[in-house]
Order: C-alpha cells, then sequence, then structure tokens
C-alpha cells in the first residue's frame, strides 16, 4: 500500500509541477490559437530570474521565508516584461497566418531567447538550494518528503481555481471566452480584442515563468531547461485537449501519475511513457479528451 | 512561362560534385557529404510540405535510418557500406508504413505533435537502452562497400561520391514525381482537401505515399550521415533535430528539389563558422533569420532564384 500511495503522491507532485506549464500554454492556445514553443524559453526565464533575485535577496540578509515572495515576483517580472514583448513585437504582426506558420514563429523566438538568456546569464549553472529546504520535510508512512512538494500542489491547485474562476465568474473572463468563440463577432460587438490577446498572452508567460521560478530552488538552473519542458508540457496538453484548462489538468494528471509509476516499476521506459500515453490518446480521440467539435469548412 | 532548367541543373551539379570527390580538401568532401545526407531528409519533408503537413518528428526516420545503418556495421559481416544504406533507408521506410497509417488522418498541429511524439518515443528508448551506448551512442566502421573491401583514407571520399549520385537518382525521380499526377495532387491536397475528395482522389493516399516517401528518404539520410560522421548519439532522434530541419526546408522553399541541397549547404557551412567564431550566438542567428524568411521571403531562398529568372 505504501508503495501505491509514494506512487500516487509522486506523481500528484508531478503533476503540479507539469499543470503550470500546460496551463499556460493551453490558455493562449485557446484564446489565440498559437501553439507557443516559445513557452519552454519563458520557463526558463522564470527559473533563471527566480534564481537571481531570491537569491540576492537572501545574500542581501533579509528574513529567508522573503525568497518566495522573489519567485513570485520573478514570475510577475516574466509575465509583464515578456508577455508584452513578445506578443506586441513579434505576434502581432503574424495574426491570421497558418498554424502551423505560426507555430514556426514561436519556435524562432524560441531559438533567440534560448541564446539571449546564454547571453545574459552566462553557460554556468545557477543555484538556489535555500527555499527547497527551508520548511523541512515530513513523513508518510515510512517515507520522508520535503514540505516544497506540498507546497507546489498547493499552488498548482490555487491557479487551477483561479484561472477558471477568473474565465466563468468574471466580466473579463466571459469577454476572453466570447473571444474564443468567435474572435470576429466578438470584435464586431465592441470587445477589445487586441487587448485580450495581450493580457492572455501575458498571463500565460506568468504561468510558465512561475513554473520556472518554482522548479529553481529544486534543480541547477543551467541552459537547455527549457528545451525538454517544452515537449513535456506540449505532451500535456495534447492530451487533454487543446485549448482546455480542464483537459490540460487531467491529462497532467494522467502524465504526472503514470511517469512516476514508470520511474518507479520500470525505470528505463520514462521519457517513453509520457509519449506513449500521448500517442494512445491521440490514437483514441484524434484532438485530445476534450476538445469541442468542430464544423467542416468547405 | 521560362523553361524548366532542373535537369540541366541537377545534371551539372552532379557532375561538379562528382568532380570534387577526389579533389577538394578533406573538410570540404565532409561538409558537402552532410549538406547532402540533409539535404534527402528535408527533399523528403519538403514533399510534405507540399502535401500541407509540417512535421517535427522527422527525427524518427532520421534517427532510426543511423542507428539501423550503425548496429549493422557492428555485425562484422554485414558491415558493408551499401547494406547500410539499404537497410537504414528500408527500416525507415516499413516503420514509415506502418506509422502512416494512423498519422495520414491528422493535420496541421496535430500532424506535427503526433509525429514529434513518435520521435521522442524513439528518443526515450535510446537514450535509456545501455546496449546502444545510451546518450553517447558508439561508433561505427564500415569495412566494404558493395562486397569491395575499403582502403583506409579514401572511404570518406568514397561515400561522399555515393550520396552525390544518390542525391542525384532521389531528386530526379522526385522532380518527376512532382510534375506528375500523384505528385499535382499533394498541392491540391494542401489547397482543399473536400474539393479533392469531391473530384474523385483519395487525400488519404496520397498523403500515405508522400509521408512514407519521406520517411524513407530521412532514413537514407540518416544512414550516410550515419556512415560520414562514422558516429551515432540518440541526438539524431532529438526534436531539435527536427526542428533542424524544418529550418532548411524552410531556408529553401520548397519550390524545387534543387532548394534543399543548396540550403543544406548553406545551413553547415554557417553552422561550422558559428561553432567556431560565435558559439553563443548560434541559435539566435537562426531564429532571425528564420523570422525573416517566414516575413519577407514566405517561399523561401529558391523564390529569389526564381525572380531573377523572370526577369
Amino acid at each position: 500500500v505504501s508503495a501505491i500511495l509514494t506512487v500516487l503522491f509522486d506523481g500528484v507532485v508531478y503533476s503540479s509541477w507539469l499543470f503550470l506549464m500546460a496551463a499556460g500554454l493551453t490558455l493562449i492556445y485557446g484564446v489565440m490559437k498559437i501553439l507557443n514553443i516559445a513557452h519552454g524559453s519563458l520557463y526558463a526565464l522564470g527559473g533563471y530570474t527566480g534564481a537571481t533575485i531570491a537569491g540576492a535577496w537572501l545574500a542581501a540578509g533579509h528574513a529567508p521565508a522573503g525568497s518566495y515572495a522573489m519567485l513570485a515576483l520573478a514570475a510577475l517580472l516574466v509575465g509583464a516584461v515578456m508577455g508584452p514583448l513578445l506578443e506586441r513585437g513579434l505576434l502581432k504582426w503574424m495574426y491570421g497566418r497558418d498554424e502551423v506558420v505560426l507555430l514556426l514563429i514561436t519556435y524562432a523566438a524560441f531559438l533567440i531567447l534560448e541564446d539571449t538568456i546564454k547571453l545574459v546569464w552566462g553557460v554556468e549553472s545557477k543555484l538556489l538550494p535555500e527555499p527547497y529546504s527551508l520548511p523541512g520535510n515530513f513523513q508518510i508512512g515510512a517515507l520522508v518528503y520535503p514540505v516544497y512538494n506540498l507546497l507546489l500542489i498547493v499552488v498548482a491547485v490555487l491557479v487551477g481555481l483561479a484561472l477558471a474562476g477568473a474565465l466563468h465568474r468574471t466580466r473579463q473572463g466571459k469577454l476572453l471566452l466570447a473571444v474564443i468563440h468567435d474572435r470576429e463577432m466578438s470584435a464586431a460587438m465592441g470587445i477589445n480584442v487586441d487587448r485580450v490577446y495581450l493580457v492572455t498572452f501575458s498571463v500565460g508567460a506568468m504561468l510558465a515563468g512561475l513554473g520556472g521560478a518554482l522548479t529553481a530552488p529544486m534543480i541547477a538552473v543551467s541552459p537547455g531547461i527549457g528545451v525538454e519542458v517544452i515537449v513535456l508540457s506540449f505532451a500535456v496538453v495534447v492530451v487533454g485537449g487543446l485549448g482546455s484548462l480542464g483537459g490540460a489538468a487531467l491529462g497532467a494528471l494522467m502524465v504526472g501519475i503514470v511517469r512516476s509509476a514508470a520511474v518507479r516499476y520500470w525505470p528505463e521506459a520514462e521519457l517513453f511513457t509520457i509519449y506513449f500515453v500521448m500517442a494512445t490518446v491521440l490514437i483514441a480521440r484524434p484532438k485530445g479528451l476534450f476538445s469541442p467539435p468542430e464544423a467542416r469548412k468547405i | 512561362m521560362t523553361r524548366d532548367r532542373t535537369v540541366p541543373a541537377l545534371v551539372v551539379a552532379c557532375v561538379l560534385l562528382l568532380a570534387a570527390a577526389p579533389l577538394a580538401p578533406q573538410w570540404l568532401v565532409f561538409l558537402l557529404a552532410l549538406s547532402l545526407a540533409k539535404g534527402l531528409v528535408v527533399l523528403g519533408l519538403i514533399l510534405l510540405m507540399r502535401t500541407g503537413l509540417v512535421s517535427f518528428g522527422q527525427g524518427l526516420y532520421f534517427g532510426l535510418g543511423a542507428y539501423s545503418a550503425a548496429l549493422l556495421a557492428n555485425r562484422a559481416a554485414f558491415a558493408d557500406a551499401a547494406l547500410m544504406i539499404v537497410a537504414g533507408t528500408a527500416c525507415a521506410a516499413a516503420l514509415a508504413a506502418i506509422l502512416g497509417l494512423l498519422l495520414a488522418r491528422y493535420r496541421e498541429i496535430f500532424f506535427a505533435m503526433l509525429s514529434l511524439a513518435f520521435s521522442m518515443i524513439l528518443y526515450g528508448a535510446l537514450v535509456k537502452s545501455s546496449a546502444l551506448g545510451s546518450t553517447d551512442g558508439f561508433n561505427l566502421h564500415a569495412k566494404s562497400f558493395a562486397g569491395v573491401a575499403l582502403a583506409v583514407g579514401i572511404e570518406r571520399r568514397l561515400f561522399y561520391a555515393v550520396s552525390v549520385v544518390l542525391a542525384f537518382a532521389v531528386a530526379w525521380l522526385l522532380h518527376r514525381y512532382l510534375a506528375s499526377h500523384w505528385g499535382r495532387l499533394s498541392a491540391a491536397v494542401c489547397d482543399n482537401e473536400l474539393r479533392v475528395e469531391y473530384l474523385g482522389a483519395s487525400v488519404y493516399r496520397v498523403v500515405y505515399v508522400n509521408y512514407v516517401a519521406a520517411g524513407a528518404l530521412a532514413g537514407m539520410g540518416g544512414a550516410l550521415v550515419a556512415l560520414a560522421v562514422g558516429h551515432v548519439d540518440p541526438e539524431t532522434a532529438y526534436w531539435t533535430t527536427s526542428g533542424e530541419f524544418v529550418f532548411v526546408a524552410i531556408l529553401g522553399g520548397t519550390g524545387s528539389v534543387l532548394a534543399p541541397f543548396v540550403s543544406a549547404a548553406i545551413f553547415e557551412a554557417l553552422r561550422t563558422i558559428a561553432n567556431q567564431y560565435a558559439p553563443n550566438v548560434w541559435q539566435m542567428s537562426l531564429g532571425l533569420a528564420m523570422l525573416a524568411i517566414i516575413m519577407f521571403l514566405p517561399g523561401g531562398l529558391w523564390t529569389l532564384v526564381r525572380r531573377r529568372r523572370v526577369a
């Protein structure tokens, strides 16, 4: 029983992390129909910014608890700076093109950002272990876990609830749903579609930054961390159905738990299983688990 | 309307490149061999792009071709270069024939992502299999070509010459194919699938045939690269490798069967220069070049050639 519990808990922790990444990706796709490859770079940027400013905060001798605020600030910074920069500076000029062309454009942005990160932060890895070890450990059965993992779950659940709430309960969210449903009609009804796009993309970028900033204490932040994340979060989003928030949550849970089961029982197949889940789901449901039906166009 | 000069251009290029085989310095032979092999992969990708599909997973067939060639090389009895190329192509074609049954039903982003998923499955399997050298891969060495033992020193040049001949043959065949009934259907599928169906042709079959051909070409390219480099590693199946192929395809454009080879050569030359002088801004320059081409030359560099000819 304890083995199953371990697998489940590890899986949920990993799922939370996946969900943070996937939520931003699926939000951007749902509204703008852009599959944003640069999401991985935004994640990396969040990691670097978080490691840098939280590191500076701790080095200056402030209260260690404040480093969590610094991590959140890093995510906000990524969203507030990179979101408008990418959306206004690049994507705005490309709307109306094929989805695949947009995919290629974000791929180009990804390549550019990867090297920018290397130029700004150098190629050495950054470490920020304090926020991870600070809250101590707790026990489930015979196993000891860091409390930080719980924090990750809580953040993911909060983000999910906040996004769902914002979408369905607030005026802005309802405007957003209208834009998703029919972009031209909403524009004709007086919704400022440009602004909706800008806000959506920035929020998506912020979520990627948050994922990165929260990961920074757990790993050595080094060049290339965004490359793996991007395909992982693609897998999650595609499993759930592009553009669906609930789908992203379910996809993250499926992929997370399957992976942690694989890590425990068949470690050689870890990477394999994730894409195996994705391929299986796509074979059974070509557009993912939650996807709206589409009209055929002639 | 200008006359189609692709075939004469192909013949001239082939003769020139063959003449370079014994004369050019070693580094140039290596560079050209790589460009030709990758050009073959991109040629397949262009076939798909003409059908309106972008695959972010050609690394699957590229890696498969490279590994099946390399595995043959390690069995002494089969370490024959010609056999390795055939095996690489055949394995890739066989897998493409199976996966194609499924993938030919998908379009746009789903096609791109599903092919990416399959290539990552191969990558995951390669990384974790210690018998195949995990992340390091392994070296390979071909002992003969079509039964004739290879002398040390000239083998690289021989492989290069083989690449030239293969690339020429494939480019010529593909040029014929694109001008044929089936080839023209590809463009029609890209334009409007439903109309193609109404006109009585099978969209599924067009996409399937093109997919299998693209897979086989990527396998051939993979086997040739394995021979030219003498080493294989899982990176060949990683999605960034597939991304590079997409980049080269966009750089050249889908206008001609010559374009992939020209742009692959430009790409490899630039990479060599960048590795030497500015390794840290290499990806950035790729990204900027890609943006510039998408914005200003949607048809790729090849449109420059075409435009001048028309004027």
